[in-house]
């Protein structure tokens, strides 16, 4: 069923408010001059925005953006997925790891509002039959858009829950045709330095290498979980959760879950990916969430849950092995050493 | 002025200037408006302060020397126990607000990963500093009093390994807070010949 709602009925009263007092928390701020002050330690903004502001601007405050365009989809309604108490928008939308506009949580809230996301080309080639370029429309128009609610579990060791609208990959994949020769899939982000400050500067952008890219197994890209998203909360995804389309594997850390796509590419060959160069020993291929293996500089055995209650917050929980997507995709790793395949 | 007065106008300055922004990054967080994840924030928050009081500590007696104030001297003290505060801060957020009491967890962490193993040594060094502090115990260790507050250097090479450690890839700020640290002990460098002679 096609249900059409706008973004107003997906927000609470409460975040509404939530959102106005958060802005004039920061106006106060400001005031008292603690934010971009060269005051004794300034770090009051949101993460270590201002820390000590040798290093540290004064940025506005992102917010849930009013303007992006509501979808048409169908809603999730797996009873599992609904009974989880959701990470509210204003959360997953400030806090991010896209470090295209700068390593600060809430940096990319701030450097991404003025990112153009219309015109769009994805391209989807490689040991296809059926080379394919979607544009902005096609996005949201040549698949049929549905509602998943999928755990995010992030390598850092928190974790959302989220409400993403999309298309699986795999309707994508299927379009284009792959030959016998492809066994995997290679994604690559935008390389645009001059909308992207953190690709422009290595201290806004942590020195990673870029274009950012990552890549699954041609199987792990058709499991049904893995889903192309072009929103989130009911309406187009905000440039910070990296629109215009991103990918979403759930079972896996978020890091594999690569924002702003421009190629996709069918290879034969094992694709290099963005972490696993930077620190081989610190991040694998298959970056499946998994309790028993730890980070080498923290553990993995659970994890913060972010949804509201402030700093006492009781929400530390278990992490689940495969974020709790094993019965749909344990099987894709039978007989592997998970252990050094991580 | 007389100097009296320039020290007890100093120190007010220095308790607003630490006890403000201490108190209010709280309460944000607190009422969950710090951001996405205030845990994550309120670490960062306590982290940098601590680690830039610190480094301010180390800045006075350069300072007093330079510009021939001594007076500012008697506020290094103040400053020093405000960087345990803040290291303290830090740690007991870890352990209330990341860990969650989950002890277990907590000893393992220390022990298990490097950076934080690092950032433990630190704090024991800075809380025997703090304790020791006190005027009465001062004049009783005597000799090796100083001894043990000379400590305060090493303190600050693994405070500022432990940031570097801490992060993921974007090494540029903590590295220019190794080269703040190693400018402040070159400043010493007569008094660290003295040691080995
Ligand atoms: C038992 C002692 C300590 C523990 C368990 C500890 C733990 C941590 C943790 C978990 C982080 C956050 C890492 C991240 O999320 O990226 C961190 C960051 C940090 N800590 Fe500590 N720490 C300790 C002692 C100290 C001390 C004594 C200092 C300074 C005097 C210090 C200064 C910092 C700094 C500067 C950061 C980086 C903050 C940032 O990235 O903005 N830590 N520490």
């Amino acid at each position: 069923m096609l249900i059409k709602f706008k973004s107003s009925d997906h927000i609470g009263e409460n975040q509404v408010t939530d959102e106005s007092v958060y802005h004039n928390r920061r106006d106060m701020l400001k005031k008292m001059g603690f934010v971009g002050t060269g005051a004794l330690m300034a770090a009051t903004t949101p993460s270590r925005a201002a820390s000590l502001s040798l290093f540290g601007g004064d940025q506005a405050q992102g917010a849930v953006n009013p303007n992006l365009k509501a979808l048409d989809f169908s809603a999730e309604k797996s009873a599992q997925a609904l009974g989880q108490v959701q990470t509210p928008e204003l959360k997953a939308t400030t806090h991010n790891n896209f470090y295209e506009f700068g390593t600060q949580k809430n940096q990319p809230s701030e450097l991404a509002q003025n990112f153009k996301v219309n015109p769009w080309q994805l391209k989807i080639s490689g040991h296809v039959e059926n080379e394919l370029t979607l544009d902005y429309d096609d996005l949201f128009n040549k698949f049929a858009l549905q509602e998943r609610i999928y755990r995010l579990r992030c390598v850092e060791a928190w974790s959302m829950v989220i409400p993403w609208i999309g298309f699986p990959l795999a309707e994508l994949i299927k379009l284009a045709k792959p030959t016998s020769d492809a066994k995997y899939v290679a994604f690559k982000t935008l390389y645009d330095p001059e909308q992207m400050p953190g690709q422009a500067s290595r201290r806004i952008g942590g020195g990673i290498k870029y274009p950012y890219i990552e890549g699954l197994r041609l199987d792990e890209a058709m499991n049904d979980l893995t889903l192309m998203s072009v929103g989130m909360y009911g309406k187009a995804l905000p440039n910070q959760n990296g629109a215009p389309v991103r990918l979403v594997v759930p079972w896996k850390y978020g890091f594999k879950s690569i924002k702003s796509i421009v190629s996709i590419e069918l290879t034969k060959r094992r694709p290099k990916t963005t972490w696993n160069i930077l620190a081989p020993n610190e991040y694998g291929f298959y970056a499946n969430v998994n309790p028993d293996v730890s980070h080498p500089r923290w553990s993995q055995a659970s994890e913060r849950r972010i949804t509201t209650g402030g700093l006492f917050a009781r929400n530390r929980i278990e992490t689940l092995p495969f974020n709790g997507y094993g019965e749909q995709v344990a099987h894709l790793y039978k007989g592997m050493n998970l252990r050094k395949n991580y | 002025m007389a100097t009296k007065t320039k020290v007890w106008l100093l120190k007010t300055v220095i308790h607003l200037a630490a006890l403000i922004p201490l108190v209010y990054t709280y309460y944000l967080a607190i009422i969950d408006q710090l951001g996405g994840d205030p845990v994550e924030a309120i670490l960062h928050f306590t982290g940098i302060g601590a680690l830039n009081i610190l480094l301010l500590s180390l800045l006075i007696s350069p300072l007093a020397k330079r510009f021939k104030q001594a007076y500012i001297l008697q506020t290094r003290r103040l400053v020093g126990l405000y960087a345990f505060a803040y290291a303290l801060f830090h740690i007991l957020s870890f352990l209330f607000f990341e860990v969650q009491f989950n002890w277990q967890l907590f000893v393992d962490e220390i022990i298990q990963r490097p950076y934080i193993t690092v950032g433990m040594l630190a704090f024991t060094v800075l809380l025997l500093l703090a304790v020791t502090s006190v005027s009465a115990l001062k004049r009783k260790m005597g000799k090796r009093w100083q001894q043990l507050h000379n400590w305060v250097y090493p303190a600050a090479i693994l405070a500022a390994v432990h940031f570097y450690w801490s992060v993921k890839s974007e090494l540029i700020e903590p590295s220019i807070y190794l080269v703040m640290v190693a400018v402040l002990l070159a400043l010493r460098a007569d008094k660290f010949k003295r040691w080995f002679r």
